[in-house]
């Protein structure tokens, strides 16, 4: 009877403490996060630092309208299948505001699908496949991250000004790799109306065989190359091209490799003087890019990498999206997405257009090469994402009708 | 010509490494007739090592030869460690457990990699001294892919001496052939398969370990690698060395020339190559049929029409089933969903694997199937949710239709083989026919007819589909039909000696299970509204499999409840960090601890309280 | 003279160099009760594997009734009424009593691609009386699991019988037995053989058993025939003396048959 009583106030005391806590808290705003968190860290880990960073600025100011700002973080392991199981689950038991996050196209791509019949705001933070806001768009879904076409639009004006016209490329084969192929092509012939294509490699994304890969594009004995593959396939594929003296003499265009996510593991390997899109942490002296490169170094004893701007830029957006909207249903914060300004981030300022749903964010184009042993980027500069966007004709004819 | 004369010089690197993995795994089988999916770790292991080694000593010859060959030694030490700790215990036990415990160690092993060497990917220096390249007929050819082009030969020669030169040798290999001859010849037994473990494990480690200057080392090594390494050992026999060295020269010269010829299709080619082998030869090229049957574990009590007191508990569940919407949020209800698709998709594997005694280790590609057959009727025919849950296990009845012919030709662990290459034919075409399937980004948009798009509502359309696949299942069970594939599974001769075509009823009941795993399938792709390649994969087959372990093999509520346990288990752990090794942790207690599972341990206590006749117990 | 019920013709079989069965020929007639005995790995299991079709037979002739039927599969074989038990006992483990006999049963019926029906309802009448007739209703329910052997020995006549065979193979049917049941079995098979007009097969080690049963008796000897005829023919034969040498004890016993 005494252990009876002894359990029942301890129970007792229990719910009050717990209701007096739940009182003196603001109700937080849960935003949902799904992210390849064990399958690609290399990314992901610093992507996770940035918007850390940015969610404790946030609440360290008071929240947002008086409520902390709280992320629920889920690893989808790198497969879409989980990645849609988890988006169920927060939506329907956590009743998350909005969904964010993800990394691989595909992945991006099955979340987007689902927030569109779910009716969720769903905020597509690094996935770069154009479909998630062109022939796949909806109505539900924004990206922040400079799309393939963007990128390869960036490049591509670089590229032409080689004056290289046989090109071979290399692209993992998933919807990003082949997108970024044909983006490519299309803007290069833009430019260089009689540049061919002589070989195409479709590797499968993570299973490289890097030797018969780099000897399939050797054969081809193209003047330049158009690389798409990233992290280990990349790192791969660097090492049989370097030993097979595949890049020595010809021109070589990358997507993302001047990111340092990628550029770092390969050491003196690193290519150089390849042309890519990437992120010259050490090097950008903009105001808001340095205060963010202090308070990260400081919270993390590390630099910052492409993934820590992407994830800081995510919270910024969802800090200036639930400061502006005034109620939280997914209708309202869709309607408020559109056109939504960030005034300031360490890549400057930029907007979601309300035409594709798309951000305006950047990205800095430049060429590799190696210093102290590590790779590096240089002679960049950054490309201002508005300059490279589609106009309001070529979005209605490819995003499908609401 | 020098161009492909390189080529062929790349192919035949590639086939050195995997010589060396599935030589050790073929070893291992001949010997100890286990199936040991932890290979591939302990390749992915040996990798890991060797790079955490090689950074302590940079740019030293001695130093990264040392490292190599310190780290292929520790993998075999773990290795050993583990038959003596795990793997002996289950020797005797249905092959089905003993794959299904290996699994759980690939789990475990898994995870300890993350903890220990973290998830990046990690690429390790090259071989110092052999960074460079050698011009053959003027092209370049990396000094190192010829140094493993040299270890091939050189291990299989090595391999041949310690088998025909030594004592141990002469055991290893008489035991190969029939083990109860070595255990009646007083060896010890358990002193030579630890050794055998051993051996094959140092193999497994320095194949992993010499691709540290080759690939980035990353945490998907071990099941790309065990799934080559299986289509070499099948393809060469399993149990043959010489084998496992042509098979592993076949798929790594197809790899090289592949390439060229189809390079969007190089992973299905292996499997293609591997189904065509075994319709030619069943037993692989130098394989012998096996001689002795492999133990059947505790005989299955008969069955019984359910008790009045069963009747209630199954009348009450479905009355809860169906009240369900009223009392649970929608979270529940999708995981009721969920946990009903599961059921059924392990009650068509129980149909075959338990009831039948055919070993199916690829039952995804049923589930897959039907899933991609319902989606292909939406996406490209313009069907409706309803025609599409017809199309669905229709086209997973014709696959299982097409692969049982090839697999009930086997039986035992060769049949798993055999139905894990269906499996992986149907992953990989998944994964590599972009055009049809998407690929890795899948089929998305296949979502509900609008009267069942509420979770409630869809909800009841599983329970509907589900739980009437499950009564029809196990209908048949009891059914003559279903009767006849139990003789079958107790004693195949006197099966055929009434008059029962076995071979054909077998393939009926495959095609049937196809079927239901189908309509499983078919549900889940518009519960998830997408469809993904990873639905046909490797684990998605041991999810099936642990499932009914875990309810129990040799009760027929058992599917039900594993599927129920395993979902709602996987809904707590799968957020934790470290869960795959927690799921392998409860694997292999099953199969060491309760192998009678939950179902069975149930059964077992309701018989001892008089609640349920059982009579007396099988001797 | 009417066709023999079972008409073998030269039939061989070797394994790799061994000659299991060699040159074997002889006639079974309807009604007929006919022992094949011999020694240890003499070839009689192997010849009867052959005769229901388990084995391949390198050459020869078997004939049913004056049709051909070597080369056939056992459930063809089967199909034209030659029913068989095993020397190890081949039943349903999992299954009881009954329905070991049920499958047979329902087998004969053709109803094995039924999927609806509950195969424990079906011809449960038929397969109480072939309990019955061998001896094994009062155990119908039980599992065959955990049934003696000589049980087993039992259900599987049982089994044999369940479609009116017109021949019956029967390899050591009463290994295993005590003494008196082995008697009573095969007590049990005469009358069956002389009840219903079925013709009988079968080895024995037990010479008590086959001297007081058999109608006639064959030895068998290293896959080679080397005797044939009535029990009193056999027992006095020089060269079945020389074989069961050593194994005499059949010999001395021989006054003690039953009968
Ligand atoms: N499948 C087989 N492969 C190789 N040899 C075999 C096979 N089956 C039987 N034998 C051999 O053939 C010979 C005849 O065997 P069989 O079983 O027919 O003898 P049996 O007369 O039935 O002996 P027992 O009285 O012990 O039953 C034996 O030497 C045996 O070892
Ligand atoms: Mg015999």
């Amino acid at each position: 009877m005494k252990l009876f009583r002894f359990v029942a106030g301890a129970i007792a005391a229990a719910v009050v403490g717990l209701a007096a806590m739940a009182a003196q808290a603001a109700d937080p705003i849960k935003v949902g996060e799904i992210n390849s968190y064990t399958r690609l860290p290399a990314f992901t880990d610093p992507y996770k630092k940035g918007w850390q960073l940015a969610v404790d600025e946030i609440n360290a100011a008071g929240g947002i309208k008086g409520r902390p700002l709280q992320i629920i973080d889920r690893d989808d392991a790198g497969k879409p299948g989980d990645a849609v199981k988890i988006a169920e689950e927060m939506v329907s038991k956590e009743n998350v505001t909005m969904l964010a996050g993800t990394f691989l196209s595909n992945i991006g791509l099955a979340v987007a699908d689902f927030a569109k019949q779910n009716k969720t705001l769903f905020l597509a933070s690094e996935p770069l496949a154009d479909a998630i806001v062109w022939e796949s768009g909806n109505r539900y879904t924004f990206r922040l991250r400079p799309s393939t076409t963007m990128q390869a639009a960036m490049l591509a004006k670089e590229a032409a000004k080689t004056g290289a016209k046989k090109w071979a490329t290399v692209a993992p084969n998933y919807a990003y790799g082949k997108e970024a192929v044909a983006a490519f092509k299309k803007e290069l012939t833009k430019l260089v109306p009689d540049a061919e294509f002589v070989e195409e490699q479709w590797p499968p994304v993570f299973k490289i065989d890097a030797g018969p890969v780099v000897r399939a594009v050797e054969a081809a004995k193209p003047e330049a190359i158009f690389n798409v593959t990233f992290g280990g396939d990349l790192a791969q594929f660097v090492r049989e091209g370097n030993l097979r003296g595949l890049f020595e003499g010809r021109t070589v265009v990358s997507l993302l490799s001047g990111e340092p996510e990628y550029l770092e593991p390969l050491k003196d390997e690193a290519p150089k003087g390849w042309i890519v899109t990437g992120y010259p942490a050490k090097d950008i002296d903009t105001p808001e890019h340095k205060a963010f490169f202090d308070a990260y170094m400081k919270k993390w004893g590390e630099a910052p990498k492409l993934g820590s701007i992407v994830g800081y830029n995510t919270v910024k957006s969802i800090e200036a999206l639930l400061n502006k909207a005034d109620k939280y249903d997914a209708e309202t914060l869709v309607e408020t997405m559109k056109g939504l300004e960030v005034p300031s981030s360490p890549s400057g300022p930029f907007m979601y257009r309300a035409q594709d749903h798309q951000s305006t964010m950047g990205a800095w184009v430049g060429k590799t090469d190696v210093k102290d042993g590590m790779g590096v980027m240089v002679d960049w500069f950054y490309a201002d994402g508005a300059d490279y966007q589609p106009s309001d004709e070529e979005v209605a004819k490819m995003r499908p009708a609401e | 010509m020098s161009f492909y004369f390189a080529q062929f010089l790349t192919g035949l690197a590639s086939a050195s490494s995997l010589f060396l993995v599935a030589c050790g795994l073929s070893l291992i089988f001949g010997v100890t007739r286990i199936v040991n999916f932890a290979h591939g770790s302990f390749y992915m292991l040996g990798a890991y090592l060797a790079y955490t080694l090689v950074q302590y000593v940079p740019g030293s010859i001695v130093g990264f030869w040392g490292s190599v060959i310190a780290a292929a030694l520790v993998v075999g030490l773990i290795g050993a460690i583990i038959e003596v700790v795990m793997l002996r215990r289950i020797y005797n036990a249905p092959e089905l457990y003993q794959l299904v415990a290996t699994f759980g160690i690939v789990l475990i092993v898994q995870d300890a990699v993350l903890w220990i060497f973290g998830a990046e990917d990690k690429l390790g220096p090259r071989a110092p001294g052999l960074d460079g390249i050698v011009r053959i007929f003027g092209e370049p050819i990396p000094q190192y892919d010829l140094l493993l082009v040299a270890l091939g030969p050189a291990v299989l020669g090595a391999l041949w001496l310690l088998l025909n030169r030594t004592r141990w040798g002469v055991l290893v290999r008489a035991a190969t052939l029939d083990r109860e001859m070595v255990a009646s010849l007083g060896v010890n037994q358990s002193w030579l398969f630890t050794t055998v473990f051993f051996l094959g494990s140092f193999l497994a480690g320095l194949g992993g370990a010499l691709q540290v200057p080759r690939v980035s080392i990353n945490l998907l090594m071990d099941l790309s690698i065990i799934a080559e390494a299986f289509v070499v050992v099948v393809i060469g026999g399993m149990g043959s060395i010489p084998g496992a060295f042509v098979a592993a020269l076949l798929i790594g010269e197809l790899n090289a020339f592949g390439v060229l010829v189809l390079p969007q299709a190089t992973i299905v080619l292996a499997f293609v190559v591997m189904a065509v082998v075994l319709v030619i030869r069943p037993y692989g090229l130098f394989g012998k049929q096996e001689t002795a049957a492999h133990a059947a574990g505790q005989v299955e009590a008969p069955i019984r029409p359910a008790s009045p007191l069963k009747r209630t508990i199954a009348l009450a569940l479905l009355a809860l089933l169906l009240v369900l919407p009223f009392l649970m949020g929608e979270f529940a209800l999708v995981l009721a969903t969920d946990i009903l698709i599961f059921a059924l998709f392990a009650a068509s594997l129980h149909f075959i694997m338990g009831n039948s005694g055919m070993v199916s280790f690829g039952h995804a590609a049923y589930f897959a199937l039907g899933c991609y057959g319902a989606a292909f009727l939406v996406k490209y025919f313009g069907g409706s949710m309803e025609m599409a849950l017809v199309a669905g296990p229709l086209f997973a009845g014709l696959g299982a239709l097409v692969f049982g012919w090839f697999c009930v030709r086997l039986s035992g662990v060769y049949m798993a083989m055999l139905t894990l290459a269906a499996a992986q034919i149907v992953w990989s075409t998944a994964f590599q026919w972009q055009e049809l399937t998407g690929g890795d980004d899948g089929l998305l948009g296949i979502w509900p007819s609008d009267w069942a798009r509420s979770k409630t509502a869809f909800y009841y359309l599983s329970l509907a589909l589900c739980g009437g696949g499950i009564l029809l299942l196990r209908r048949m069970i009891f059914s003559p039909f279903g009767y006849a594939l139990r003789g079958g599974r107790d004693n195949p001769n006197r099966t055929e000696s009434i008059g029962i075509d076995l071979r054909a009823q077998q393939w009926a009941a495959f095609v049937i299970a196809g079927v239901f795993a189908g309509i499983a399938g078919g549900v889940y792709v518009f519960s998830k509204g997408s469809i993904f390649p990873d639905e046909a994969a490797i684990p998605r087959s041991v999810d099936a499999l642990v499932m009914v372990l875990l309810g129990g093999v040799q009760t027929l509520s058992g599917p039900i409840v594993g599927a129920g346990v395993f979902r709602l288990l996987e809904d707590e752990i799968s957020r934790l960090d470290y869960w795959r090794a927690i799921l392998g942790g409860i694997i292999v207690g099953i199969v060491i601890i309760a192998p009678e599972g939950i179902a069975g341990f149930i059964k077992r206590i309701a018989v001892k309280a008089g609640l349920e006749r059982e009579g007396e117990t099988a001797a | 003279m009417t066709t023999p019920v079972l008409s073998v013709r030269h039939l061989s079989k070797s394994f790799g160099g061994l000659q299991a069965v060699s040159d074997v020929s002889f006639d079974l007639a309807a009604g007929e009760l006919l022992a094949l005995i011999g020694p240890n790995g003499a070839g009689k299991t192997t010849c009867f594997n052959m005769l229901n079709g388990q084995l391949k037979a390198d050459s020869g002739e078997v004939k049913l009734n004056g049709e051909s039927i070597l080369g056939l599969s056992p459930r063809r074989i089967w199909r034209k009424g030659v029913g068989r038990t095993f020397q190890i006992t081949a039943t349903y483990a999992s299954m009881t009593v009954r329905e070991n006999v049920q499958m047979a049963l329902i087998s004969n019926a053709r109803q094995t691609w039924n999927l609806w029906s509950r195969a424990s309802a079906l011809h449960v009448n038929r397969a109480n009386d072939l309990l019955e007739l061998v001896g094994m209703a009062d155990q119908a329910e039980r599992a065959a699991a955990i049934l003696a052997y000589g049980d087993l020995k039992r259900l599987e006549l049982a089994i044999a019988l369940a479609h009116d065979p017109k021949l019956l193979l029967m390899d050591e049917p009463t290994a295993g037995m005590a003494p008196r049941e082995r008697v009573r079995l095969m007590q049990l098979t005469a009358g069956i053989v002389k009840d219903q007009g079925i013709s009988v097969l079968f080895t024995e080690h037990d010479m008590d058993v086959v001297f007081a049963h058999a109608h006639r008796i064959m030895v068998l000897n290293r896959g080679e025939l080397i005797a044939s005829g009535s029990v009193d023919e056999i027992r006095n034969d020089a060269r079945v003396q020389e074989v069961y040498l050593g194994g005499g004890r059949l010999f001395e016993e021989k006054g003690k048959g039953h009968g």
